[in-house]
């Protein structure tokens, strides 16, 4: 089985172990993966703080190039290029002025019809029957979810879980054996856009949730967005010494989590490429 | 005489009627960067509401403008439904239009900025470009410097950037949406 | 041949000053049939009304137009006057020549013409006028009050101490209501089972009360002065006659584990069960939802130890039916479940808990027996949260409005909080304080100042849990939207009062209308608070919107005034403006075909069917019938019909078109 793929910027860069561990864990399932053709960057947050018709035209053209590559359905693992694209898309359906407009700029047809899946949607459609079978090393450890801000909001649009105390990954952990705990910081901001430009606040934000997580016991905090990866991981020692302690919690992928379970080696899941290395697996 | 109303322009353009709002302070309370901020989300409303045009100049020349992250904490649990993300995104496009982005916050408008830019020449983000060009426009060079090797040791900072074939249509991307 | 005076009014100047009333007098003198046609300043004046009644008298008139103000206005004075005089009151009609011309219109010729125009147009329907009688409808005089919280038995008292047989009906099993599960009442701290219990008992007592409980309305049919209601009573599966409320058979009942409804779920109680001791009646009930021998067939340890064998579990439910002459609604409110709210963790954390789960902690009569001790570990918190406006005032989550009576009920909360934890900590986030009521500012005020509660103005974001202790998100507004943490032991909800369960089932058992959170609505929001658009049907208490105890007992003695106002007399008067089915000459004949589209278009339900019989009592024909009592006159069926069978009494097709007539010709 074949499905369209955007990877998006981080994944082919800071979160190259996303990419990985994604097309490994599909692969596992005898599904590939396809990337869109010629894909560009989704525009992130940068574009919408400060103009706005450019932050629609630039996820707009990945949905044009999808379409013209056929596609039905795309895999958009990095939850901040799930956000851009299905806000997008929302907002074009909404107002055919705005899509004529965008269409124009891009020189392209939009139809509007493109299914959106973010990875535990991806998931669950294709790979959750299959799941329980497959596991092979359960993934027995007592971890913490974490969704961030970008996977559930705005709820009207991206109609994926709840709002508060959402549980779509939680379920899927505990499929693969995991006791996935409740905490106080599932859906809290980790100061996301702000890695470069204001590493003090990222240090603060995602200190409360790393501290949480360490304070309840999580052997790893399991994600599913590159930036809020980078943030928790990549900035750890900003982090830390913001907290003033020397917390080791490790930052998985849920992909990497399950492609370990069903049996996928370090490597394949690109587990040593986490600044925090797990001390388990 | 005509009073200039700021209150009816956010009105038409971003549909937000900012009398709605009561005051209650859930997004403040919600918010993860209230404390940061100069003025916080409920305040913001307030002094959006006196349509008083220092009150609306010193939001324009605010830190909060630009610490917002668009997490939309605030909008999904305001029981007036007021989409302050949005607001924050129309006041930001006005700070720069009136060329009154705050000092401290010029660092996350150059990486706003870099961050185009490099989208721009490339069609995707190129990080060492990025940073680069960040750095540049911030003149903030040692930053990061420790974090680099170790990226780069494992394979998350490619030398060359990833490239899109058709640079034109990028190009044309960025001319045609321009204010 | 027809005789009608026209008299035509100058209203000061009201009329005059535009209209040209001479010339309208002269004009209508003119019109066939006109006897007599005269201008007056003031005609609704004693010399006024004298000028009609002489020319009735003298002229012998047959009918007379008025044409002076609205017939709202003056309509029952000049029908009076000409009743005095001998004329049939019905023979007398109004022109409104005011608020239809004067008012309305420039001075000028034109002016004065339409005048005259709907002076003609009057005069030709007149003619056609018939005497009508207004119509008596008997009264049953005894009242059905729907809900045993303090709204009915409060009504229920009144009416029945003016010497009125009342009915009053319970759904659960005892009477008392909310009132009977709060701890102690706001302003004063009363306890509110103190002063409850003992009206409960009244009830039970009175001779003019018959109280069912455990009983629903089923049906209500009929109209004012005159409903029969059919109600259920559900089985109880306990003979009342027999049992002695000895209490045996609940101390023994194998099933314990049912959360109380009563406790708001911090309690258990039994399969078979009385709500709470000073229950009335006081007597248990079986839960079959529970009872492992509705549900499994086995079990019956109560009928085994019960001393009278009152046990009865085949007993099926049971309907009586009930002539009634007025309706008193008093079915309360609901406490709304904060499900909704997953921001703050209710029924997620167990410490975090409403506000009337709250009374029953505080309530001498509680789980706790008044002790505050967390549900999760029955410890006492030591910081404990309250949140204001949980539901209400929130428009996102579907309730606009302000449920009324939880800044006071919170603010009780505090209170009673600071006085049984001498070292607690108590904190109110609130938008703003509404304590608008005779000693409600002062009570707030109180709590703050004289018990320490830190009242902070701000909503809470989010409240989660951590190392067993509930972590507060809040803000303080007036300090600018400052970020408060508080680490409370548990936290209280404020949650929003909603519409009874059943609300809209029973509104359209008994045609009256609610508004869209399904609270009965009342008449007319000034001057009918008590009256449903419904005659004969009155409403009282939390059932019309959220409100305390004190506006409730008002309302509800309101209602019950109302209702003993109804049953002063013996007979209801109507205006005999109502649908009439054509019968020409015998009885036996009628235009109408008994198609029943009419009963189909009636809103009122006023169509009966009317079997016509040959002298042999055969039945020869089934046609309609209006029942005068419920046809509020709309006209609706008219329209409908299809063979030109029914008219309305005073404004029959043929009278129309000859007003139409009037005005065409001319």
């Amino acid at each position: 089985m074949e499905i369209g793929f955007y990877p998006g910027c981080s994944l082919k860069g800071t979160s190259s172990e996303y990419a990985q561990s994604t097309l490994a864990l599909a692969k596992a399932f005898d599904i590939n993966l396809k990337e869109i053709t010629d894909w560009n960057c989704c525009g992130a947050t940068a574009a919408h703080n400060l103009n706005h018709e450019l932050a629609m035209a630039l996820p707009a053209r990945v949905l044009a190039l999808a379409e013209k590559d056929g596609m039905t359905e795309i895999v958009v693992p990095c939850a901040a290029c799930y956000n851009r694209l299905t806000v997008t898309q929302h907002e074009l359906n909404q107002s055919e002025e705005l899509r004529d407009k965008i269409s124009e700029v891009l020189q392209m047809p939009l139809s509007g019809n493109l299914q959106i899946l973010n990875v535990m949607q991806f998931i669950d459609k294709y790979i959750t029957n299959r799941i329980e079978e497959k596991v092979v090393k359960p993934f027995e450890h007592k971890v913490v979810c974490y969704y961030g801000c970008l996977l559930v909001r705005p709820q009207d649009i991206l109609k994926f879980d709840r709002l508060e105390d959402p549980q779509s990954m939680d379920t899927l952990m505990k499929k693969i054996g995991a006791d996935s705990m409740d905490w106080g910081y599932k859906t809290e901001c980790c100061g996301a856009g702000f890695s470069v430009s204001r590493t003090d606040i990222v240090a603060k934000l995602s200190g409360k949730i790393v501290k949480d997580a360490s304070d309840r016991g999580a052997e790893a905090i399991i994600v599913a967005c590159p930036m809020c990866q980078s943030n928790l991981d990549m900035r750890r020692p900003q982090i830390n010494s913001y907290l003033q302690m020397n917390i080791k919690t490790p930052v998985m992928y849920i992909t990497q989590a399950m492609g370990l379970a069903v049996g996928l080696s370090k490597e394949e899941v690109g587990l040593k490429k986490l600044f925090v290395a797990p001390t388990f697996a | 005489m005509e009073k200039e109303s700021y209150i009816s322009e956010i009105r038409s353009k971003v549909g937000v009627n900012v009398n709605r709002c009561y005051q209650c302070g859930k997004c403040s309370a919600g918010c993860a960067l209230a404390e940061d901020m100069d003025y916080p989300p409920s305040l913001v409303m307030r002094m959006l509401q006196t349509n008083d045009i220092s009150n609306y100049n010193s939001l324009l020349q605010s830190e909060t403008i630009w610490l917002c992250v668009s997490c939309q904490n605030c909008l999904t649990r305001c029981p007036m439904e007021i989409d302050i993300p949005q607001l924050m995104d129309y006041m930001r496009e006005k700070s720069i239009e009136k060329k009154s982005i705050n000092k401290k916050s010029s660092q996350i408008v150059s990486f706003h900025k870099a961050f185009l830019d490099s989208v721009k020449f490339t069609g995707r983000l190129y990080e060492i470009g990025l940073v680069a060009g960040y750095k540049a426009r911030t003149l903030n060079l040692l930053q990061d410097m420790n974090i680099a090797p170790k990226m780069f040791s494992k394979g998350k900072l490619p030398i060359l950037p990833e490239m899109v074939e058709d640079k034109k249509q990028i190009a044309s991307i960025f001319s045609n949406t321009k204010k | 041949m027809s005789k009608i005076g026209v008299f035509v009014c100058h209203c000061g100047e009201n009329i005059s000053a535009t209209v040209d009333c001479e010339k309208v007098a002269e004009e209508a003198s003119k019109i066939t049939g006109v006897e007599v046609s005269v201008d007056y300043k003031y005609m609704c004046s004693d010399p006024g009304q004298t000028m009609i009644k002489e020319a009735i008298k003298e002229k012998g008139l047959t009918g007379v137009v008025v044409a002076a103000c609205s017939p709202r206005m003056h309509e029952p004075t000049f029908r009076k006057a000409c009743s005095e005089a001998g004329l049939n009151p019905y023979m007398c009609e109004m022109t409104n020549l005011r608020e239809h011309c004067s008012w309305v219109h420039e001075k000028g010729d034109q002016t004065t013409e339409k005048a005259i125009d709907l002076v003609r147009m009057l005069v030709e329907k007149t003619k056609l006028n018939k005497p009508l009688n207004s119509i008596k409808v008997p009264i049953h005089k005894k009242a059905l009050v729907i809900g045993g919280g303090i709204a009915g038995i409060q009504s229920s008292l009144d009416i029945a101490n003016a010497g009125h047989q009342v009915i009053l009906v319970e759904k659960d099993p005892s009477i008392g209501g909310h009132m009977s599960q709060l701890s102690e009442t706001f302003p004063t701290l009363d306890c509110s089972q103190c002063i409850l219990t003992p009206r409960m008992v009244e009830v039970a007592q009175h001779p003019n009360i018959t109280l069912y409980t455990y009983a629903e309305l089923e049906k209500l049919e009929g109209f004012i002065g005159n409903f029969k209601a059919t109600i259920r009573l559900k089985a109880k599966s306990v003979d009342p006659k027999l049992c002695t409320g000895c209490g045996v058979c609940y101390s023994k009942c194998p099933t314990k584990k049912i959360p109380s409804e009563f406790n708001e779920g911090l309690g258990l109680r039994t399969a078979i069960y009385t709500p709470f001791p000073q229950a009335v009646p006081n007597k248990p009930v079986i839960d079959k939802t529970n009872c492992t021998y509705y549900t499994k067939g086995k079990c019956k340890v109560c009928q085994k130890v019960c001393p009278t064998g009152a046990i009865d579990f085949d007993r099926p439910d049971e309907f009586i039916t009930e002539d009634i002459g007025a309706v008193v609604t008093a079915t309360g409110f609901n406490v709304l479940k904060p499900n909704f709210f997953p921001e703050y963790g209710y029924g997620k954390y167990k410490d975090v808990i409403t506000g009337l789960q709250f009374e029953r902690l505080a309530s001498a009569s509680g789980p706790t027996l008044g002790a505050i001790r967390r549900p999760s570990d029955g410890t006492e918190p030591k910081k404990i949260v309250f949140i204001a406006c949980a539901g209400s005032r929130d428009p996102a989550k579907g309730l606009p409005y302000c449920s009324k009576i939880c800044c006071m009920y919170t603010a009780k909360h505090a209170m009673l909080y600071q006085h049984k934890v001498h070292d607690g900590e108590s904190y109110v986030f609130y938008m703003d304080i509404r304590a608008a009521g005779k000693n409600y500012e002062e009570f707030v005020r109180r709590a703050i100042e004289d018990d320490g509660v830190n009242y902070v103005r701000g909503r809470v974001a989010r409240v989660y849990e951590k190392d067993g202790k509930l972590i507060v998100k809040g803000v303080d507004t007036l300090l600018g939207g400052k970020p408060v943490e508080i680490e409370a032991d548990m936290v209280v909800l404020a949650s929003a009062g909603v519409a009874s369960h059943g609300a809209e089932e029973l509104a359209q058992k008994m045609h009256i209308s609610y508004d869209p959170y399904k609270f009965f609505a009342e008449a007319h929001p000034k001057l009918k608070p008590v009256e449903t658009n419904t005659a004969g049907i009155f409403l009282c208490g939390a059932c019309q919107a959220p409100k305390d105890i004190p506006e409730t007992v008002g309302m509800a003695s309101g209602a019950a005034a109302k209702v003993i106002g109804l049953f002063s007399n013996s007979e209801l008067t109507r205006e005999p403006v109502v649908a009439v089915v054509n019968r020409i000459a015998s009885h036996e004949v009628s235009t109408c075909v008994g198609c029943f589209l009419c009963e189909t278009a009636c809103p009122y339900q006023a169509i009966v069917h009317e079997e016509i019989k040959n002298r042999a009592g055969e039945v020869i024909k089934t046609v309609a019938q209006v029942n005068p009592g419920l046809c509020q006159g709309c006209g609706t069926c008219v329209s409908f019909c299809r063979s030109k069978s029914i008219d309305i009494q005073g404004f029959s097709n043929e009278q129309m078109y000859a007003e139409v007539m009037a005005v065409l010709e001319a």
